[in-house]
């Protein structure tokens, strides 16, 4: 099959892989028909993850038909499915408590040791996204294997297209978590820094979950714009200092909560280092948390913190002080997909949400280099790329 | 200071006897020093498994099994219903055998074993399962002690286990783990289950 696999620094190449197989019973495999380019697909494209092997394929954001299954699959061929990029089992302590993206199986037991090290317990797997996560390859390709099957994806009704629920495979049910995060109550005021894809998912859900008012803040102009037109207020941190700018606009109580939808990624996730530093046991400086700091410093007394931007080592200089004094309450994590797809998906069938206002380019699928170099240099138009691996290669110019 | 047995009391007393013993390394010294071996390592590792300890029991009791799940097992040949035939692989294509004996063994509770004299590597074990607390399932601890062989199987021997005999306990209560919960053990192999260029 075609693929597009990972080969270093700025260098991803569509090759010809083998088919993936059925080699456990609860398999499926997948014909992919939309996959998206994530923006963490970035750092992984600027090679800031050091566990990623060359000829690995990457891509997480992924839906398709269903065309093999293995015996204890619960799908039929045929179903159209979205896939959740988090693997869970379903049947660990976590899953039974929905928190998928905890769950203890997914993560081959050769490929957990560098998170148990890190992190002191074994990361969950997922697809497309380095040997620290499992090391299975992604969706971005004619076909992916889905463990689990009968757990994580979700078959999609005829009548709804591709691109109104691609995006429940990561960064709407993401969108939605972090503004669940926020505990929101009426009257509230949330402030959401980064307008990426998840930043905008999450005003998106924030007003849905019943917030008066949502603060939307970026430098990117066209970013900015779209987070308006969903009816947030915008600070771009390039014009306004943005602590006094949240200060001044509610009534000098801060916001009642607020999400980091940035993380260390952003400022570049410098984790090259890493794998040297988890060889000499954990000493990790690595995250450059500037936007954790903000939020702990901008959130108003009593307030909630909501973190669905990506950390991944060790942070400095952390407003600790602010964080128990003011009496915050913090919620984190990777998304637990799987909770939330039934009920997105429903939202989405009946017009409450509808995310197709993300996608600014459509691309087949042997496109995907110009996709990633596009995505990456010109973040202000390009909010999000969706590659089609049944549509002819065409000339970019 | 403490004397090794007053350790020895102590680290077995404690709530966490694992993690205590390994640190004190009491428990492997005694062992070697009972069986007159000339020296000892124990690895001991313990996981939370989501299923009742009565199905754990019963699966690891049938030692035909256990290369289900264990990496570097070829075979387990059950003789009778106290001892059975283990082979291993080893580095370079060759593998190494013992035949070991069940020294206690109580119904949904505990499996020890011990290595009869003449294998390839002495050693003793056990693994024990303890109800979690209620709907959490079964703690189950495995703790292996073993006699690092001399001569060139023992190097070969010694790059199979004392690389990261950690390691392997992991990797194997994991993959114990997976297939007692999931009912298949997770992999990303290439090419079928993975593949790449």
């Amino acid at each position: 099959m075609r693929a597009l696999t990972w080969h270093g620094k700025h260098d991803v190449r569509m090759e010809t892989v083998p088919d993936p197989k059925i080699v456990n019973p609860r398999d499926a495999i997948i014909k992919i028909t939309s996959t998206a380019i994530c923006g963490s697909d970035l750092h992984l494209y600027d090679s800031y993850i050091p566990t990623l092997h060359k000829g690995d394929i990457l891509g997480h954001e992924f839906m398709g038909e269903v065309v093999e299954t293995g015996p204890g699959s619960t799908l039929r061929k045929g179903q159209r499915v979205v896939v959740p990029f988090v693997i869970a089992c379903g049947k660990c302590f976590h899953c039974e408590k929905t928190q998928f993206a905890a769950c203890d199986n997914s993560n081959p037991a050769e490929k957990a040791d560098m998170s148990e090290v890190m992190y002191g317990y074994p990361m969950t797997g997922a697809f497309g996204y380095s040997h620290l996560t499992g090391g299975y390859a992604g969706g971005q390709a004619e076909y992916v294997r889905v463990p689990y099957s009968d757990v994580g994806p979700i078959v999609i009704p005829d009548g709804l297209e591709d691109d109104k629920v691609l995006f429940l495979s990561d960064i709407l049910p993401t969108g939605w978590m972090a503004a669940e995060n926020c505990d929101i109550e009426p009257g509230d005021t949330v402030a959401v820094w980064g307008c990426g894809p998840v930043g905008l998912f999450a005003i998106q859900s924030a007003f849905l979950q019943g917030a008066h008012r949502v603060i939307a803040i970026d430098h990117h102009p066209n970013r900015l714009a779209l987070a308006q037109s969903m009816g947030a207020q915008i600070l771009n941190y390039h014009d306004v200092k943005v602590r006094e700018a949240l200060f001044e606009m509610t009534g000098g109580i801060g916001p009642d909560a607020v999400i980091d939808a940035v993380g260390l990624e952003s400022h570049g996730f410098t984790i090259d280092n890493v794998l040297d530093a988890v060889k000499a046991t954990v000493k990790l400086g690595t995250d450059r948390p500037h936007v954790l700091r903000e939020v702990i410093l901008a959130c108003r007394k009593g307030g909630r913190v909501s973190v669905p931007g990506v950390y991944g080592g060790m942070g400095d200089k952390i407003p600790i002080g602010a964080l128990m004094e003011k009496g915050l309450q913090v919620k984190t994590g990777q998304t637990h997909v799987q909770r939330y797809t039934k009920k997105l998906l429903e939202m989405i069938g009946e017009g409450e949400i509808d995310t197709t206002f993300l996608i600014s380019h459509r691309l087949p699928l042997e496109n995907a280099p110009e996709g990633y170099k596009m995505f990456k240099e010109q973040q202000n138009e390009v909010t999000k790329v969706v590659l089609k691996p049944d549509w002819d290669k065409e000339v970019v110019q | 200071m403490a004397s090794q047995e007053e350790n020895l009391r102590r680290a077995l007393e404690s709530d966490a006897p694992l993690t205590a013993a390994v640190h004190q390394r009491d428990v492997a010294r005694q062992a070697a020093e009972a069986r007159n071996w000339d020296e000892a390592s124990m690895v001991g590792r313990t996981v939370t498994i989501n299923r009742p300890r009565e199905e754990l029991y019963a699966f690891w009791r049938d030692f035909r099994n256990l290369p289900l799940f264990m990496e570097n097992i070829v075979s387990v040949e059950v003789l009778d219903d106290r001892r059975s035939r283990w082979t291993v692989a080893a580095p370079a294509d060759r593998t190494v055998q013992w035949t070991s004996a069940i020294t206690d063994d109580e119904d949904g509770r505990l499996i020890a074993w011990e290595a009869e004299p003449g294998g390839d590597i002495k050693n003793v074990g056990r693994i024990t399962f303890r109800d979690a607390p209620p709907g959490r399932g079964t703690e189950v601890t495995a703790e292996i002690v073993y006699d690092p062989p001399g001569g060139d199987l023992g190097k070969l021997i010694a790059k199979l286990f004392a690389k990261e005999p950690k390691m392997q306990a992991r990797h194997d209560l994991r993959r114990f783990k997976q297939l007692m919960e999931t009912g298949e053990i997770s992999t990303s192999q290439a090419p079928d289950a993975a593949p790449r260029a």
